[in-house]
């Protein structure tokens, strides 16, 4: 870890800028730093805990209005009038209300218009900004390192720590710039970028580190193809991902709700332009890949680093010289019912899952309805669509993207994370191969012997249309 | 929370000899429908615990008698990755593991099982395929797992160091918390927050 030296002495990366400006105090004797946290963002599941935390030493909640809460983890995402069925959820989600409502922090609950998952609605509501530390008891924290922010998933415990003291004990971290330079063909999207790199690095390749996105087409794509690609950085290894604020990062950000307006938009623009990196700041690892290389991807396996082009042939576990990783390909594989060397295009399936917080946001949706339009999902497959939040719900039926996914067949629900997790009863039956928007291919991620394909929202309704694993290219 | 000081433990081994063993496969998100932290336990590895007709699966290794009371589990590489939930050293320790060896450790994992107690112990690749063996020979043979001394002591007599976070370390071995080293330095949250205003208001 780099010594505290003064910052005019040296080249700074972006997170290098955020951690100095953060600083509460610097660690001593072998301590970490002391890290000021701007934005704590909050949802059911990994919360009740740390208000359990407070309310036992008898500490207040110390920035409530650094605070927000939300519930999209364990909620439905059918008919939000009727009670939840599951009484351990709806447990859940009346004590987040009660913890919220005890403690003065602010709750978009079930029925209000800015409910949604929690990654979704910060940046729509103009809180996650430029140069901001947020975190969240949530991994896909990083989603909102899209801003330039450093944003990262946080435990139970750190949460309690939050609450209570809106910083964390941390340590900087290192940072690895992910290059991604050229231009994506068409079909080829955000999705397809990040599952690319996760295939090349694998799911501990960025352990330790921090992702710095950057490149002309990372530069080409609009925020919400950053949020895709920021999100999983975790399922690299690293904690956090960001790209440095640009003019698409500000018009982005400017008019929404919590965004500075006035005086102090200009101030702001002008701390968020002196944000990114340093033209020789060092990064501890690199890689640098061209866009233009890439074709749309899927995961064959049951980590997010088992992807591959879409019409690749199911790789050989004989040909891998490491013992052990021999033997995490064959599991995997008598996990998939996958053979060696059979293609994967064309496998049949059961389910198309367009959400998450990786793929549902309206972008999202659009490019789903845009090919989705005048095609109708096949006989035996179920397709839901899950907006992520209420608001990206209201755009998306104002714009009647909804009437498309309904026309063809499709299930269109309420905000929530829904069949990425699978807390909810949006599952898969044990056996039940999935195309799935979202960002986690493990064993029984998306229901007890469920069979998750990981793939762009293009991919996963080329796939819902003909019921087999499909190229988009093919129905462009 | 509290805990007691721990420094040292020596327990047969439980054996996982798999890479990138992950959070979900540790506890299932099913389960984190819990607003308590206990009870876990029951739930560690469920999915490879159990049949699909509920009963446990005997070729998995948690289920065989031998191993009930062990403290230290023996793992593939990228121990712990995925998701942030703290359950999953909450599982861990209710089931009674107090250190996990691996040859890496996901970071939120890491930073959640040192919170819990629960031992981080890193080694090098080909050291972890070393022990894996000496427990494949010897099932039963005892591991001491020594925070207060940073080693790792086999049943062969060998000796491998490990480094844990210094804090952290001093935090187990202790017995103390993070949020009370937080709130006793409350004069310079206070100073941080005068000089640097909110970003944004929640409550706006």
């Amino acid at each position: 870890m780099s010594d505290h030296i003064p910052d005019s002495a040296r080249p700074r990366t972006i997170v290098d800028k955020i951690w100095d400006e953060h600083l509460v105090a610097p660690g001593t004797d072998g301590a970490p730093d002391i890290l000021a946290v701007d934005l704590h963002l909050v949802h059911e599941v990994t919360s009740p805990q740390a208000f359990d935390g407070l309310r036992d030493r008898g500490l207040r909640v110390r920035r409530p209005g650094q605070t927000l809460a939300t519930v999209d983890h364990s909620i439905p995402t059918t008919d939000r009038s009727l009670p939840i069925a599951d009484e351990i959820a709806a447990k859940q989600v009346s004590r987040l209300e009660q913890n919220c409502a005890e403690f003065g922090i602010p709750l978009h609950g079930i029925g209000s218009p800015h409910q949604g998952i929690v990654h979704v609605i910060g940046p729509e509501l103009g809180l996650t900004q430029p140069g901001m530390t947020i975190v969240c008891g949530d991994s896909h924290t990083a989603t909102h390192g899209a801003f330039g922010a450093l944003a990262f998933g946080i435990g139970t415990t750190e949460v309690e720590h939050v609450l209570a003291t809106q910083t964390l004990l941390q340590r900087r971290p290192k940072t690895f710039e992910v290059r991604v330079d050229g231009a994506l063909h068409p079909g080829v999207t955000a999705k397809d970028i990040i599952l690319s790199l996760l295939s090349r690095i694998g799911v501990g390749g960025g352990t330790g580190h921090v992702f710095e996105y950057g490149g002309s087409a990372i530069r080409g794509l609009g925020m919400e193809g950053r949020m895709t690609i920021c999100n999983m950085s975790i399922e690299g290894g690293a904690r956090a991902g960001l790209v440095a604020p640009d003019d698409t990062t500000f018009d982005y950000v400017a008019g929404k709700p919590h965004a500075p307006h006035g005086a102090d938009w200009e101030a702001a623009l002008e701390r968020w332009r002196a944000l990114p990196s340093d033209e020789d700041a060092v990064h501890d690892r690199t890689i640098s890949f061209d866009a233009g290389e890439l074709t749309p991807m899927v995961t064959y396996g049951t980590n997010p680093g088992m992807g591959f082009p879409i019409t690749d042939r199911i790789p050989d576990p004989a040909t891998m010289a490491d013992a052990n990783q021999r033997t995490s390909l064959e599991h995997a594989l008598a996990y998939m019912a996958l053979t060696p060397g059979e293609p994967i295009l064309g496998k049949a399936i059961d389910v198309v899952f367009v959400g998450s917080c990786t793929n549902s946001r309206i972008s999202d949706l659009r490019e789903a309805a845009r090919m989705l339009r005048g095609r109708r999902v096949a006989d035996g497959v179920r397709m839901m669509v899950v907006p992520g939040s209420t608001e990206v719900k209201r755009q998306a039926e104002a714009e009647g993207l909804s009437t498309v996914f309904i026309e063809a067949g499709a299930e269109w629900r309420e905000a929530g994370c829904s069949m990425c997790i699978a807390m909810n009863g949006d599952q898969l039956s044990p056996g039940q191969y999935s195309v799935s928007t979202s960002n986690r291919n493990f064993e029984g991620r998306q229901g007890k012997g469920g069979r998750t394909f990981l793939a762009s929202p293009l991919t996963a309704v080329a796939s819902a249309v003909t019921g087999r694993l499909s190229d988009p290219r093919t129905l462009l | 929370m509290n805990r007691e000081p721990f420094s040292s433990v020596t327990s047969a081994a439980v054996p996982m000899p798999r890479n990138d063993i992950d959070t979900d496969q540790i506890i299932p998100a099913r389960f984190l429908k819990t607003v308590n932290r206990a009870g876990l336990g029951d739930q560690l590895f469920f999915d490879w615990r159990y049949l699909p007709d509920g009963s446990p699966n005997p070729e998995f290794v948690i289920n065989r008698p031998d191993m009930a009371g062990r403290a230290i589990l023996v793992a593939g590489d990228n121990f712990g990755c995925g998701s942030s939930r703290e359950h999953a050293p909450w599982a861990l320790t209710a089931w009674g593991i107090r250190a996990v060896i691996s040859s890496s450790f996901a970071d939120i994992f890491r930073s959640n099982a040192l919170k819990n107690g629960l031992l981080p112990v890193a080694v090098p690749p080909e050291e972890l395929l070393r022990i894996a063996s000496i427990i494949e020979a010897e099932p039963d043979a005892e591991l001491t797992v020594d925070l207060e001394a940073s080693e790792l002591r086999l049943p062969d007599g060998s000796v491998i160091s490990f480094t844990i976070d210094a804090f952290a370390r001093r935090m187990i071995l202790d017995g103390t918390d993070e949020l009370g080293y937080l709130l006793a330095r409350e004069p310079a949250l206070d100073a941080y927050e005068r000089a640097h205003p909110p970003r944004v208001s929640t409550l706006a």
